[in-house]
């Protein structure tokens, strides 16, 4: 995968100063970690990868499509760009059952899907997460492990062109992180998709990164190759 | 009891049904777009659509008959293309209990709309759900229970709406008077005991409403 991405973006919010976000970078290998402290930018780097927050100027290119170019007018909305996006605290659907958090997407119209919500997609993704047994529960019925797996299933569901990761660890006590990084490492190594994750936590960087770019106040300070 | 009397709960609860039908659907409506929208004069608006609430009810009666009276312009031109007269009918009870009740779902729906965490909207459009999709299978099954409260508080308050109705629909028997109405008339003509029955039916139907309210929205009540 290739993502060219050129952005300036100002925020503005009541209680902190002005924002600026002026990204530029050119990655193509396939796991790519964002690094950088809480307020560099990354969370909104990475909407703006997903379509979820519009930058001021710039471009954003995956695999030669144009997904924004404020000079050009486009702006492909989040519904049409396939990314899977992995929400910090999974964003799971407080009032859905497993399955049909996980068929979500899958379902076209104005309607959710049923809680028997079948299909070999979703039964295959129940099956590779170890999810089968508490399909029928909901996300505050689960463990931390099992709401990233769900989350992980909804968005890998309708085979999404590359994965985005917010902070999948911060929520999590040490231990737990500890084996739910080496889980997710071995998720992602089976089913082989392009990746972004952004973390503050260097030691992602160890366990995920083929290259790392170096987030400070709004600007990618440095990228560089990782160790394997 | 003479028969007027179911006559006039029948009367009640169809304008109050009515009103609360309309108001679920414009107050979903106003209550989303001030919550999930930024557009210039947005507390402007809601602070003009929550005046009914503080204002006196004959005030609101008054604006209601400069607007749709047969000379106010949306009533004279209702007339003469439809032939439409919205005074001293039923509709007209039903449009002042509608605006008269509309703040209490319109403050309960925004409140609903504005608890929904954003990240899950986020969610169902990277999901591929358009605004409409997301509207329906996100935002509003989330904001439900604040809705169904406002909505019931609406009912209630239909139920009971004295002044603005009065004003514009009048007090004809079996037409358009309404139980609070009926009750006035019943104390002014000394029938105590039917105004006795009235008040305990519509205290005991607006117990039941408020019970439920408060149970379909234990947090974030109004109020």
């Amino acid at each position: 995968m290739s993502f060219d991405v050129d952005i300036v973006k100002t925020v503005s919010s009541s209680e902190r100063r002005t924002f600026r976000l002026c990204v530029r970078f050119h990655a193509q290998v396939r796991r790519t970690v964002i690094y950088g402290p809480s307020g560099a930018g990354k969370s909104l780097t990475l909407q703006a990868l997903a379509g979820l927050l519009r930058p001021d100027s710039g471009r954003i290119v995956f695999d030669g499509d144009v997904l924004f170019d404020r000079d050009a007018r486009i702006d492909v909305p989040a519904r049409l760009r396939d990314f899977g996006y992995l929400f910090q605290d999974y964003a799971l659907f407080p009032k859905l059952n497993v399955r049909q958090n996980i068929a979500f997407g899958l379902q076209s119209g104005l309607r959710n899907p049923s809680a028997q919500v079948g299909g070999a997609a979703v039964e295959r993704w129940l099956q590779a997460f170890e999810l089968v047994d508490v399909a029928a529960q909901r996300p505050d019925e689960l463990s931390g492990g099992q709401r990233q797996r769900t989350a992980l299933a909804r968005a890998l569901v309708h085979a999404p062109r590359a994965l985005l990761l917010d902070e999948p660890f911060s929520a999590l006590d040490p231990a737990l992180r500890l084996r739910m990084r080496k889980e997710l490492d071995e998720l992602l190594n089976r089913i082989d998709i392009p990746v972004v994750m952004i973390t503050h936590d260097p030691e992602d960087l160890e366990w995920f990164g083929d290259e790392a770019l170096y987030l400070r106040d709004g600007q990618i300070s440095e990228q560089r190759p990782l160790e394997a | 009891m003479d028969a007027s009397v179911w006559i006039t709960l029948a009367l009640t609860l169809k304008v109050a049904g009515w009103a609360t039908a309309i108001n679920l659907v414009l107050g979903v409506a106003a209550g989303w777009l001030l919550a999930r929208r930024r557009f210039i004069g947005r507390e402007l608006v809601d602070a003009v659509l929550t005046l009914p609430l503080v204002l006196p009810p004959t005030v609101m009666g008054y604006y209601l008959l400069v607007v749709i009276g047969k000379r106010g312009w949306l009533g004279h031109w209702l007339q003469q293309s439809f032939g439409i007269n919205l005074i001293f009918s039923w509709q007209g009870a039903v449009i002042a209990a509608t605006i008269v009740a509309f703040p209490l779902v319109l403050k309960s729906a925004r409140a609903a709309f504005e608890s929904v965490d954003p990240q899950l909207e986020q969610a169902a459009r990277v999901l591929g759900l358009n605004e409409w999709a997301v509207f329906f299978r996100v935002s509003v099954p989330m904001a439900w229970p604040g809705i169904l409260a406002g909505t019931l508080l609406v009912f209630a308050r239909s139920l009971g709406e004295f002044g603005a109705t009065l004003m514009v629909a009048g007090s004809i028997p079996g037409r358009t008077q309404t139980l609070s109405i009926a009750v006035y008339e019943a104390v002014q003509a000394g029938q105590d005991d039917t105004a006795n029955f009235l008040v305990a039916i519509t205290s005991i139907t607006c117990i039941a409403v408020l019970l439920a309210a408060g149970r379909l929205a234990p947090v974030g009540r109004v109020r």
